[in-house]
């Protein structure tokens, strides 16, 4: 019991510290001071002026955007990767496996660099001219995304009885037919959890974001900027922005709003499986 | 036997329906351009002069240079040091989080997670931020700062390969070994320990290379003060040193490698290993 206690006194204590920066920023972001410590009164200040802000809406926007179309291509890549390698022979299957292990554990600034250098490349003999653009950055979102995408689709399909797909065959459905009632269905949490782990990693994404950007999106002919770029540019100099403060806040309440939303999930799942489990044991009972 | 019409419909089959290996040309090309393409080129500039001309100038200078040396020392100690703090507050962290006896909320380990999915240089700013609040600032302690923030970011990394590990433990192993008189201190080192070790390797990954090469985070808390292997990469291409900075770039790579192999070791152990990181 004694024990019990410790150890949930720990991971409370570690809990906390993670969390402290992050909820030091939330205490102050209903004050206008600029730095954290001052306190100037409580107001709502920053979250007008943060919606008034276009730079960081437009970098916010960016963002997103940038976040929900690469995680489709490199879902869709990731996806249809996953499912032909499989179901090519050995050799093949082993080389495609291994190449999609270098940039999951190839450093970032390598593979932004790598990158960056064939852009310039290609962009001296090929375009002549400056190729990058929402392109290249887009290029490079997915470079690191669909690597995560295709490991998570590949033990979906281990697990899959492979004579579904068969059956479906033999009952007259065609290849492709088969593939999207028999095949996708049967893959589809790892190609979720793929696509969210994508979405994550956009989101999160700085160096190669960074490095291979150039104009387009919602900054128009200039540079585009997400939250990461935008940040980074404001933390070199001072402190972070007030304004965005605010914008950890409501951030903060959008990831505890989604942890929420998966205990509540988690929580259902099991209490359906115990009453499934119940009735079938009365089944059986009688 | 089959008949004619139904292998001539075979043959037709081959030529006009697509097969389902063949859905990862895409992919397949998509890997040829824009992994092992840009990696072929650094390899070329890595080892060439600014004429194109094969040679070993690179090498060279890497080696020759003192301060080169001495960031890739630092780089690797820094690393080191944050993989072996993490390692220490996330291992038993995750076993109290796995284990039954010790904890049934399932949610925790998603809080535990969920840091990851606000913008990483916002936190380290809020990091920064908070440190200067308390006095520990680049100015005054680079080398903490910077160390503090390292192990900020990658504790998430380091907890849930070590928890999916821990969730896999053979309680009965444990249980057996308690029944047959070994103490909690020999039940650890004789069945918990080797048992987590996949997990322990592959915490390790996700944090050492990172780590190594890490820009925002070094060069934000201690306010330039610390250059990592990353931040020199980054300034060798700014000041149009290609080569230089192609060769500290294939370092990276060979390190890279390594840790591959080392991989390759661990899942040979555990076949899961590298799905479960996720």
């Amino acid at each position: 019991m004694v024990k019990r206690i410790l150890a949930q006194c720990y991971i409370w204590v570690i809990l906390i510290l993670m969390y402290l920066p992050i909820l030091v920023l939330i205490a102050f972001s209903f004050t206008t001071a600029t730095n954290v410590g001052e306190w100037t009164g409580f107001s709502f200040d920053l979250y007008s002026a943060l919606f008034k802000n276009d730079e960081i809406m437009t970098a916010l926007g960016n963002t997103v955007l940038i976040a929900v179309i690469s995680a489709s291509v490199s879902t869709l890549l990731g996806t249809a990767g996953a499912i032909g390698s499989y179901y090519h022979n050995k050799r093949v299957r082993k080389t495609i496996d291994f190449v999609n292990q270098i940039p999951i554990v190839n450093a970032e600034i390598v593979i932004a660099l790598s990158l960056t250098v064939m852009f310039v490349f290609c962009g001296t003999y090929i375009f002549r001219g400056n190729i990058f653009s929402f392109w290249t950055l887009l290029i490079g979102h997915v470079v690191i995304s669909a690597p995560f995408v295709y490991t998570s689709v590949k033990p979906r399909l281990q697990q899959m009885d492979p004579s579904l797909y068969e059956a479906a065959i033999d009952l007259g459905a065609t290849p492709t037919r088969a593939l999207f009632k028999v095949t996708i269905p049967e893959i589809t949490p790892g190609i979720l959890s793929g696509f969210l782990l994508a979405i994550t990693l956009s989101l999160d994404d700085f160096i190669i974001t960074a490095f291979t950007r150039g104009s387009g999106l919602l900054s128009g002919a200039n540079t585009i900027e997400t939250l990461s770029t935008l940040v980074q540019a404001k933390i070199k100099k001072g402190p972070i922005p007030t304004e965005m403060r605010a914008l950890t806040t409501l951030i903060f309440v959008l990831v505890v709003l989604v942890v929420v939303a998966i205990s509540i999930y988690r929580w259902r799942r099991a209490k359906k499986a115990k009453t499934d489990n119940a009735a079938r044991a009365r089944k059986y009972a009688k | 036997m089959k008949s004619k019409t139904e292998r001539k419909r075979n043959r037709k089959a081959s030529i006009f329906h697509f097969r389902r290996r063949d859905l990862c040309i895409p992919y397949a090309l998509f890997l040829v351009l824009f992994v092992i393409i840009p990696i072929v080129i650094i390899l070329f500039y890595a080892f060439t002069d600014a004429n194109g001309n094969f040679s070993f100038n690179s090498l060279v200078s890497f080696f020759t240079t003192w301060s080169k040396i001495n960031v890739l020392i630092t780089s690797l100690f820094i690393a080191l040091q944050t993989t072996i703090i993490c390692l220490l507050i996330g291992y038993p962290l995750a076993y109290f989080l796995a284990s039954k006896k010790y904890n049934k909320n399932t949610v925790l380990i998603t809080l535990f997670i969920a840091p990851m999915w606000i913008n990483f240089v916002l936190r380290t700013g809020a990091t920064r931020d908070l440190l200067t609040w308390m006095g520990i600032n680049g100015g005054n302690y680079p080398y903490l700062a910077t160390l503090i923030g390292m192990v900020y970011n990658y504790l998430p990394f380091v907890i849930l390969p070590l928890y999916t590990a821990m969730l896999k433990l053979d309680q009965s192993q444990m249980e057996a070994a308690a029944d047959l008189g070994a103490n909690p201190w020999q039940v650890f080192t004789h069945s918990i320990l080797p048992q987590s070790v996949p997990g322990i390797m592959s915490a390790f990954l996700m944090t050492f290379m990172p780590t190594m090469s890490s820009y925002v985070i070094s060069d934000t808390l201690s306010e330039g003060k610390i250059t990592l292997f990353g931040n020199y990469i980054y300034l060798d291409f700014t000041n149009n040193a290609w080569n230089d900075g192609s060769f500290m770039a294939f370092i990276m790579l060979v390190l890279v490698g390594l840790s591959m192999l080392l991989n390759r070791g661990g899942e040979k152990t555990d076949e899961r290993g590298s799905s479960g990181l996720w």
